[in-house]
């Protein structure tokens, strides 16, 4: 049995959800965006172009419902499926668009630069319980006008497994379009086999801004995935109840859904999100609080109920170095997360507010995925009944440790860490060294970097790739790009 | 008891009625208004500035209090226009071009506001041109400016850099924020001070006044 949890009855969903509705119909929705607006109106919202306001209806609520995927798929570079996002099922990324960098020599944050990135992407290539990649840095030695799809490009280069991303603004949605049609093709190969999702924002409350609308809008007509983020914080942007949040949470990740599907039934979204708490005493949105966590996952309920895949920035920590708070934090999150079923879970390496990563964070945070994927295997029987011959086997070899049946399910019961966690006795730990658990993390950060073995996209696509980049790169004057070995 | 120290107190609970009723008693018995604001309001939303800091109380209490300081602020407005205002510091404040957070910007009017600073705010995406535009409209001394992204804090530097061009640096004062920014940042911008949070930016605001 898969255990799953749950914090919702259906009978409060549907009273959130009808109310989410009413916020959508009575009070409506700021839109910064003519052409959003008038593809709303002419499907029959009472828009008001002057005030960039639109009222919705209950049809058009009806109708998007009725349309969106309630399942879609992921491929790599290469166009093998890594990904249903389906019932239950549960893929890790991690954490992305970090401000900084934890430098583990000198302990300290900084600004990434492209060689970090790779570093980055390298290390995610060999994680095994990490599905995708993600833009999780910008690196700061390039234009900043192309410093979100330039994040791709490396992304493309470096790693196999598809990317979760989004656009810093409504230009750079072409190339970063652009860039994935040279992977696959075709746009109607892209759309066959998607390889990226992107996030789009609604601001709190119910507002959608230029940028994000379009980028919504984009995403869309190209049948590229996107993911919702609206970020009602409790107390403060939101109602300071949870319910009051999850009210509002609906009725902005619920308008997103009606834009995309409107603009192109069918296209393929994921139900997200990364509300949060707010700390009264410090002004800052902790994503590591249990209520952020709870908020996480009855969302996840809801969208469920209205019959979309999920996401949820929650196996994250607040906490500004990999210690015993970043663990409980992240390992809290991903545990909810996964008995919970949020189907794209977003956040390993992810410290300080989402705004700092850290590759050995993701080595620890890539075990704590592995343990819960483990854990959703739940427990079910293999042989085991009758048990009473292995236990006679048992009585007579005094043990178990050669007999067919371990050697069968050793592998499928337990699941092994990396050397990143420490299940050595004592007197053995002593000896080799007493190794933190920081330098463990960074020995198999090194490890992995080592180990990385380059990814098989074709060459000549690869030289695709660097030549759209190079061709955008001149378009804000910049006359190369940083030196990097493929 | 000092009725001074009443206005403070009550402020402190955040009771604007009694702060409104209290301030215009304290009129009657002929103190002056400039120490009516000084040791009533400020000095009572100073002490809610402390214990906010030391988490002794919370976001919402500055607020309740901020309210009480503004309803005596009203009791005291036609006695300043009579008097003659002493300069309440005037601030703009702006998310930089090309970003939409606004969350602490919010914050930071909503407390520079509390601790009696006139704000005007220019909402988000606002352009340096803007900035300063509004700066010489207004006269005021100071931009505060927000920037969360990475790829707009670059934005900031040209606002200084503006104010310079147009030889206003001594008029007009920069103050920033937002996650990305530090004070390293600030310095090497050439923006006159930095602040981390809301309370910092208060802080701040006060000494780019008082150096003034
Ligand atoms: C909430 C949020 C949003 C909300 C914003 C809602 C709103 N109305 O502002 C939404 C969901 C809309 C959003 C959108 C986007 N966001 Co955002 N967002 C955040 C988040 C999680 C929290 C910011 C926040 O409000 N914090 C709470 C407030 C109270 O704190 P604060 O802003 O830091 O302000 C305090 C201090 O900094 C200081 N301060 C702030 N301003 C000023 C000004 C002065 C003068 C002074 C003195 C002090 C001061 O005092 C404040 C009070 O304490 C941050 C993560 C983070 N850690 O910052 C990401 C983050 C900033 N966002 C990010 C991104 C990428 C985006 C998007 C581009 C995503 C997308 N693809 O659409 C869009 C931006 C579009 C655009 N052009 O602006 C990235 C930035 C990456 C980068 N390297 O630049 C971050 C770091 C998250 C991440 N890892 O992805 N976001």
């Amino acid at each position: 049995m898969r255990p799953v949890l749950r914090f919702l009855e259906d009978e409060l969903i549907e009273r959130i959800v009808s109310e989410a509705r009413d916020v959508l119909c009575k009070l409506g929705v700021e839109i910064h965006n003519k052409d959003v607006l008038s593809m709303l109106g002419e499907h029959g919202a009472k828009v008001n172009m002057d005030k960039y306001h639109v009222l919705f209806t209950n049809e058009i609520i009806d109708k998007a419902l009725k349309t969106v995927p309630k399942s879609f798929k992921l491929y790599d570079v290469l166009g093998n499926q890594t990904h249903d996002f389906s019932g239950y099922d549960v893929y890790y990324t991690p954490g992305s668009a970090a401000l900084n960098i934890l430098d583990y020599d000198t302990n300290k944050i900084r600004r990434p630069e492209t060689s970090d990135y790779i570093k980055f992407t390298k290390v995610v290539s060999g994680l095994k319980n990490i599905a995708s990649q993600s833009t999780a840095l910008i690196p700061a030695d390039i234009h900043e006008k192309i410093s979100d799809s330039y994040r791709l490009y490396l992304s493309l280069l470096f790693c196999e497994k598809p990317v979760v991303t989004g656009a810093f603004t409504i230009e750079a949605f072409e190339i970063m379009k652009e860039l994935q049609i040279a992977v696959r093709g075709t746009e109607k190969e892209l759309a066959q086999k998607p390889l990226t999702i992107f996030s789009c924002c609604p601001t709190s409350p119910v507002k959608w801004s230029d940028v994000t609308s379009q980028n919504l809008l984009d995403c869309s007509r190209f049948s590229i995935p996107v993911e919702f983020i609206a970020m009602p914080l409790s107390g403060f942007m939101a109602p300071v109840t949870l319910v009051g949040t999850l009210i509002q949470h609906t009725a902005e990740t619920l308008s997103g859904v009606v834009i995309s599907q409107l603009t192109n039934p069918g296209a393929p979204v994921l139900y997200g999100g990364s509300p949060a708490i707010f700390d009264l005493r410090f002004e800052t949105t902790p994503m590591g609080a249990v209520e952020t966590e709870m908020i996480d996952c009855a969302y996840n309920e809801i969208g469920k109920y209205l019959g979309m895949p999920t996401q949820a920035y929650i196996s994250l920590s607040d906490s500004k170095q990999v210690d015993a708070q970043a663990g409980l934090e992240s390992s809290m999150g991903a545990t909810l997360a996964a008995l919970s079923g949020i189907n794209n879970i977003a956040g390993p390496g992810m410290l300080d507010f989402e705004s700092c990563q850290s590759t050995e964070k993701l080595v620890l945070d890539n075990e704590i995925c592995g343990m819960t994927l483990r854990m959703l295997k739940g427990i079910v029987p293999r042989e085991d009944f009758p048990t009473l011959p292995r236990l006679e086997e048992l009585l007579k070899e005094k043990h178990l440790l050669i007999s067919e049946h371990t050697r069968k399910y050793l592998k499928e019961e337990f699941y092994f860490p990396s050397s990143v966690i420490d299940r050595a006795n004592r007197t053995r730990w002593e000896k080799e060294g007493r190794v933190t658990l920081i330098k463990r993390a960074h020995a198999e950060v090194e490890k992995l970097t080592r180990d990385y073995a380059p990814s098989r996209l074709p060459e000549d696509i690869k030289k695709e790739l660097t030549k759209l980049m190079m061709g955008e790169a001149r378009r804000y004057d910049m006359k190369r790009l940083p030196e990097i070995e493929i | 008891m000092d009725i001074l120290k009443e206005i403070s107190e009550n402020l402190e609970l955040g009771d604007f009625e009694k702060v409104s009723l209290l301030t215009k008693k304290a009129i009657e018995e002929k103190i002056p208004v400039e120490k009516i604001l000084k040791f009533g309001l400020i000095g009572g939303m100073d002490i809610v500035g402390e214990k906010y800091k030391t988490h002794q109380i919370f976001l919402p209490d500055v607020l309740m209090s901020a309210r009480a300081m503004h309803a005596g602020m009203d009791v005291l407005k036609p006695f300043f226009i009579r008097e003659g205002m002493p300069n309440s510091g005037k601030v703009i404040l702006g998310t930089i071009q090309g970003d939409l957070h606004d969350i602490g910007k919010n914050l930071v009017g909503i407390m520079l506001k509390g601790a009696g600073f006139e704000v005007i705010d220019l909402g988000t995406d606002v352009s340096p041109e803007k900035f300063i535009e509004t700066a010489k409209k207004e006269a005021a001394y100071i931009i505060g400016m927000s920037a969360l992204l990475t790829t707009t804090m670059p934005m900031m530097r040209k606002v200084v850099e503006l104010l310079k061009k147009e030889g206003l640096e001594d008029k007009v004062k920069t103050i920033i924020g937002g996650a990305p920014v530090s004070k390293d940042f600030a310095q090497s911008i050439g923006a006159d001070a930095y602040g981390y949070d809301s309370t910092d930016a208060v802080e701040s605001v006060r000494k780019l006044f008082n150096q003034a």
